[in-house]
């Protein structure tokens, strides 16, 4: 029997490997946008475990705007990280310093 | 299933004139854009405006009376977004007078700057009457994803897309962080709607571990959406390297929605829990106030130094929400109008002074401005003083009344530490008016603006003053709609 605990355990650990992935990846801005569409799928998780766990249909319908969302986040991901390439010629995070901060 | 069909009622479809307004009319600027060459593009501009005055003119019809909800709770119309939604627009459309010339100097005039900016306002206006998680989070996404490609409009800028790539990563994780704090407090609560989410907390009780640990992440978000200390490294690198319009347009305008949000999800739907949110948002803002005052110190791009300062400005937006109660939120609001008022100022001078292959944004540029022009160096002066809190200027008022608001709930330390930093914070906004009616000019070119740009500058600089003077009135509507 897999209980809410479990569901929510396993979104918990994707939320944390896809923060450890922003925050310790400094070689590749892909990576980023990888960890960040994690971090929204482990949202997702919780949503459906909840709303299963709830009986209530609203979580799942979240879920589903989260997933319309997340397509549009990473297109426009994307399309910065193009521009970004032209411009740079690399898209290594440590380039990205030309303003201090 | 013909039960389940009967549910489903017709929405109250007025209740989202202005927004569905809105919409079309950008829709129809997106559309009618792409039939317009370069020498008719003045028409997008014209008709960004006209979608603007007719939103506000849709929405003052619309004012007054009880709050509503609509769509199955998730949308409600009340006096406080009325107010926000007007000040959007009104912002917004001095965002886009602004920016015109300094677009049209660059070759950068558009129509994707005002379908952006627009489809933000949209964004702007469904999270200020959000009423449910889903339209909060939808609103909050569809400004920044306007904001996110806003910031990389200047394509070939290395620092422009530097800046978006960082918005986004940044920005993006924020959201995360909202929407995993959202789907704790649905488990536990069971609903998205804002008011059943507060009965619930407000009926069984505000110690769930569970909880709690929604309210953190969504703090965070919020916090990050607002850029308060310690989720701030955003703020300077993404005012210093978008365009000057759009840091006008992102420095102003989304402040006030960020307050709508705040004001959505701590006041109305976590009022339970104000304790624990009270002790979050006060370490915040502590740290708001000392680091953005004093770094903003060592800047001298000013582009820059106003970031630090943005900082130090949400610090005491936020006292006013510690300091709860009717007075504290109104104090609050006053202070967000008055900020994106004053910022739009400060950034419509730098645009004055910017020409053709030349940004007036460091320190220097403002030089001697005395000697080149004795009103606009006036303007700036008034401009600077309602930053830095000097009567008679609207700044001391925005000020006073939110510190008042936390004298009130006796928390004195918290009052006289905001106090200590604004003094310190003061020095840096004197520091202009010290270069610009006591350094010598660097360059002496005349200041070339045309006669829109001039006229409203100026008009925005003296209602700092007249607003200072006549400070009544908008408080009062501040407290008549959030009593």
């Amino acid at each position: 029997m897999i209980t809410l605990a479990d569901y929510l355990v396993v979104g918990a650990i994707l939320f944390c490997l896809s923060l450890a992935g922003i925050f310790l990846n400094r070689k590749n801005v892909i990576i980023l946008l990888m960890s960040i569409e994690l971090m929204l799928l482990a949202v997702n998780m919780n949503f459906v475990a909840f709303s299963a766990f709830n009986q209530d249909i609203a979580g799942q319908v979240f879920v589903f705007f989260i997933l319309t969302v997340a397509a549009a986040e990473a297109a426009i991901g994307l399309a910065i990280l193009v521009v970004l390439y032209r411009s740079k010629q690399s898209i290594n995070v440590d380039d990205m310093d030309s303003m201090k901060g | 299933m013909n039960n389940e069909m009967a549910v489903i009622e017709m929405p109250n479809l007025a209740l989202v004139m202005p927004e569905m307004f809105l919409l079309g009319m950008t829709c129809v600027l997106l559309v009618l854009d792409l039939f317009l060459n370069d020498r008719n593009r003045i028409i997008t501009y014209l008709l960004a405006q006209l979608t603007l005055f007719g939103a506000v003119v849709i929405t003052f019809s619309q004012m007054g009376g009880e709050a509503v909800t609509g769509f199955s709770g998730s949308f409600v119309r009340d006096s406080m977004g009325d107010i926000l939604k007007i000040f959007i627009y009104v912002v917004t459309a001095i965002v886009f007078l602004y920016s015109r010339q300094y677009l049209q100097l660059r070759n950068m005039f558009r129509g994707e700057y005002y379908a952006l900016g627009l489809f933000g306002v949209l964004g702007m206006m469904i999270m200020v009457s959000a009423h449910s998680f889903l339209t909060v989070y939808l609103g909050l996404e569809l400004l920044s994803l306007s904001l996110y490609s806003m910031v990389a409009l200047n394509r070939d800028s290395e620092a422009s897309t530097e800046a978006a790539m960082k918005y986004f990563v940044l920005g993006a994780m924020a959201s995360g962080m909202l929407l995993y704090g959202m789907s704790m407090i649905y488990g536990i609560t069971g609903s998205l709607d804002i008011k059943e989410v507060g009965s619930y907390i407000a009926n069984n009780g505000a110690n769930n571990i569970i909880l709690s640990f929604g309210l953190v992440f969504v703090v965070v978000g919020l916090a990050f959406k607002l850029g308060a200390v310690p989720f701030h490294m955003w703020v300077p690198d993404i005012y210093q390297g978008a365009q000057t319009p759009v840091t006008l347009y992102l420095g102003a305008a989304p402040k006030i929605a960020a307050f709508a949000m705040v004001m959505r999800l701590l006041v109305d739907g976590m009022e339970a829990l104000y304790v624990d949110w009270q002790q979050m948002l006060t370490i915040m803002a502590v740290l708001s106030l000392a680091l953005g005052n004093v770094v903003a110190i060592a800047q001298t791009n000013i582009k820059r130094m106003l970031a630090y300062s943005t900082i130090s400005h949400v610090g005491f937006l936020l006292l006013g929400i510690i300091a709860a109660g009717p007075d504290g939120y109104s104090a609050s609001m006053f202070y967000v109008l008055i900020y994106a008022l004053m910022s739009t100022g400060a950034f419509g001078m730098i645009i004055l002074l910017s020409r053709a292959g030349f940004e007036a944004d460091t320190l220097d540029d403002f030089k001697g401005l005395n000697e080149r022009s004795k009103w606009y160096a006036f303007i700036m002066l008034l401009i600077m003083f309602s930053m830095a809190g000097v009567p008679p200027t609207v700044g001391f008022f925005a000020k006073l009344w939110v510190l008042e608001a936390v004298l009130n709930v006796d928390m004195v330390w918290l009052a006289a530490v905001a106090v200590l930093f604004s003094v310190i914070g003061a020095y840096y906004y004197i520091r202009i008016v010290k270069l610009m009616y006591f350094d010598k000019a660097e360059d002496n070119s005349v200041i070339v603006a045309d006669v829109d740009l001039k006229v409203v500058v100026s008009a925005n600089g003296i209602l700092m003053l007249v607003l200072g003077l006549f400070p009544g009135m908008l408080m009062a509507v501040c407290q008549q709609v959030l009593a």
